[in-house]
């Protein structure tokens, strides 16, 4: 197993999420899509500490450790936010969401 | 004397030319004018006073920088000399009597404050002009002189003949007047100066120098040759000016029609002032005719003129018209003097003819005024019963003109005969036979005016004192003036040496006392204004046809000009209307085309529609939809990681 692979595997990750981040049309699926980015993200740090110069510094699984608690405080306000959306419009459907434009 | 005293002589008429322009109440508008003018004949006799103390070829000058032209300094100056000194004391002192007389000759007149205004605009030019150092303010005045002119002898404008008087002068004069300019022009040109005297440098010295030198010299300033030739050139353009303004031969004819204006205004105009302006140009700029060796053509044209007006005057009826080709006739001897014995002659025979002439005029318009506007001599007669002191003093006058022994004319007239008998005996006999024509003519008009009894309607009546006492005072001037000032006037001016034949004073008594014989054996026993007038033969009745002979060449040739240029006109009216079509087409497409529909619909609208379709395409994406967002942020990543990738 090289760095490749990893990246590789990375890449795929993020491109499985971005794509379910534009296509789907539920919120809350977004929301998993966005984790998934960010799970490639992820992988991607280990992958190039694990890899890297100097694996003993530990920055890879920090940066990491940091991230997985970012994106838990993102999702929380993402799922309050599609909570509040539901409340509002009585949908989570992102098709039928278009008030962020100028009228 | 100093600048501001010698410019108030010409300042203080134009000041009262501007006040009485101002004024409605004809009796203060000629107090004004006439306060004025005293004013202006005292500083006048004063400045005469001292020109009198100098020498001949004496002078002083007081100049102004006026405009500077690159190196060259045009001044706006006045000089003083014996010749400006004797002039301005005679115009200031007429003028001064001939404004007195005319405050009871207009007083009539409706009009009064504006014929004051004209007197004063028309002293103030005359005196501008004798007083000027510089051909230019020279010119100036000379040119107010004929506007002056203009406005007064067309002063009953309501009067068309007096209207065409008015016209004919300012044209004929035009005529003289457009040589003058040129001959300064050219002066200028090959001289680089204007001014008269100016310490050696002025136009005169030069022209004196040249006299001296005899061939030509440059001029440091201009760099060109000034030749005699030049000054000969120059010298006869200023001459054509001084023609037209003299009323010589062939530009006399505006003189006798200028009749038609107030007859003060014909005392002023033919008598002292404007027609002495030609014969004082000449005199002033003398040293150009002697430098250019043109003295002869001056003396030919003054004894043809002469004794041409003289003729005319022998056929004439009207009492003004006779005093005014007397004038011309003695305009001509004056030019004769000028020509053959230098400016003293001239300027001695200007000066007495002045006083007797004015005398005369004033005198014949106290006669027209006592016989009720009358100006017919067949329809007066025996008016000396009835206004004895104009009679008189009209006879004084006639006397001089005739050149009776021992009156002002006599001496005055001597001195030209003389004059011309040393340089050019065609002249001497011709100017002789003119002074015999004087006496002719005066003669034949006194026993028209004075014997007999009265031919008219209304019985004639003495005019008011304010006309006589001027009449008196001429009247002794007329008598006196010659014996007086004849020994001075040749010590004061130039002029040229000749001898005094026994012969000369003989034949100039002759012509005189015979003029008068002659005319009183022709009238003698006649019924005046009944019977045909033998000398009132048709070519002087009709004054040679001049007229007539002006208006088939000179006239004919200007309607000729006028169709043609009619014609020009017409063609020109058609192509500016080819234009004007022209312009408007090609305006019309423009507008159309260029403007509607370039500007507006393509440029104007056609951006307008651009700019707010892509502003429209612009604003497709923001459709709210957070998915086409999110898109277009990916889109956007995808192309920075290209760039980024491609650029490293």
């Amino acid at each position: 197993m090289t760095l490749e692979h990893y990246l590789i595997l990375g890449a795929v990750l993020f491109c499985v999420g971005l794509l379910g981040a534009l296509t789907r049309r539920n919120a809350v699926v977004v929301l998993f899509s966005i984790e998934i980015m960010l799970n490639a993200a992820n992988l991607n740090f280990i992958a190039f500490w694990r890899f890297g110069e100097n694996p003993e510094a530990l920055q890879g699984p920090l940066f990491t450790l940091f991230t997985i608690a970012v994106a838990a405080a993102e999702v929380a306000v993402g799922l309050a936010l599609v909570i509040a959306v539901y409340r509002h419009f009585k949908t989570v459907d992102l098709e039928q969401l278009d008030t962020l434009k100028e009228e | 004397m100093n600048t501001t005293s010698l410019a108030l002589i010409a300042l203080l008429p134009l000041l009262a030319s501007f006040i009485t322009s101002c004024m409605k109440c004809g009796r203060r508008a000629a107090g004004v004018a006439i306060v004025a003018m005293f004013g202006s004949c005292v500083l006048a006799l004063l400045a005469f006073g001292q020109a009198w103390g100098m020498g001949p070829n004496k002078h002083v000058t007081f100049d102004i920088p006026w405009l500077t032209v690159g190196t060259t300094t045009i001044n706006f100056g006045f000089v003083l000399d014996p010749l400006t000194g004797v002039m301005a004391a005679m115009v200031t002192f007429v003028g001064l009597l001939i404004f007195i007389y005319s405050f009871g000759y207009m007083k009539d007149d409706k009009r009064m404050a504006r014929f004051f205004c004209y007197l004063s605009l028309f002293a103030a030019g005359m005196l501008g002009l004798i007083l000027a150092n510089n051909l230019l303010l020279l010119f100036m005045c000379w040119e107010i002189v004929g506007v002056a002119s203009y406005l007064l002898i067309s002063f009953w404008n309501h009067k068309p003949e007096a209207a065409a008087a008015g016209k004919k002068a300012f044209i004929v004069t035009r005529i003289g007047d457009i040589g003058f300019l040129i001959g300064i022009l050219l002066a200028f040109k090959y001289t680089g100066t204007l001014t008269l005297y100016d310490g050696g440098n002025g136009l005169l010295d030069l022209a004196s120098a040249l006299k001296e030198v005899g061939h030509g010299f440059k001029s440091e300033e201009t760099g060109t040759l000034f030749t005699p030739a030049i000054a000969a050139i120059v010298s006869l353009l200023l001459f054509l000016g001084a023609v037209g303004k003299s009323g010589q031969l062939p530009l006399h004819v505006w003189l006798p029609d200028a009749m038609e204006g107030p007859t003060p205004v014909s005392a002023l105009i033919h008598a002292a002032t404007m027609v002495a302006a030609g014969v004082f140009l000449v005199a002033r700029t003398m040293p150009f005719f002697e430098a250019g060796g043109t003295e002869m053509v001056v003396a030919w044209t003054g004894a043809a003129t002469a004794l041409v007006a003289a003729f005319i005057a022998l056929g004439q009826y009207d009492v003004k018209r006779i005093l005014a080709y007397s004038t011309v006739s003695q305009l001509g001897l004056m030019m004769v003097g000028l020509g053959v014995g230098g400016v003293a002659v001239g300027m001695f025979h200007l000066l007495t003819h002045a006083f007797f002439k004015a005398l005369l005029f004033l005198g014949a318009g106290s006669i027209i005024h006592g016989c009720h506007e009358e100006q017919d001599i067949r329809k007066m007669g025996g008016i000396w019963k009835s206004m004895r002191i104009t009679s008189i003093a009209y006879l004084c006058g006639t006397a001089a003109l005739v050149a009776f022994p021992f009156t002002s004319g006599f001496f005055s007239k001597d001195e030209i005969l003389a004059g011309a008998w040393a340089s050019s005996e065609p002249i001497f006999w011709i100017s002789a036979a003119a002074s015999l024509l004087t006496a002719v003519y005066m003669t034949r008009q006194c026993l028209y005016l004075f014997s007999g009894s009265y031919r008219g309607e209304h019985a004639p009546h003495e005019s008011p004192r304010v006309m006589t006492v001027p009449l008196v005072i001429l009247a002794v001037f007329a008598l006196a003036l010659g014996a007086i000032s004849r020994g001075t006037i040749f010590d004061k001016l130039p002029h040229v040496q000749y001898d005094h034949n026994d012969f000369v004073i003989v034949v100039s008594v002759v012509v005189a006392l015979g003029g008068i014989a002659l005319g009183w054996m022709i009238y003698r026993g006649r019924k005046l204004g009944v019977d045909a007038d033998p000398l009132a033969i048709k070519p002087l009745r009709e004054k040679f046809w001049f007229d007539e002979y002006y208006a088939d060449t000179v006239g004919k040739l200007w309607s000729l000009a006028a169709v043609i240029f009619e014609q020009l006109n017409e063609l020109l009216v058609f192509l500016r209307d080819i234009f004007v079509a022209l312009a408007r087409g090609l305006s019309s497409a423009f507008a159309i085309g260029g403007d509607r529909k370039l500007i507006d619909v393509m440029a104007f609208d056609g951006l307008c529609d651009w700019l707010r379709s892509l502003g429209y395409a612009v604003t497709r994406p923001q459709n709210g939809f957070l998915s086409g967002y999110l898109r277009l942020i990916a889109i956007g990543a995808v192309v920075l990681g290209l760039m980024v990738f491609w650029i490293s």
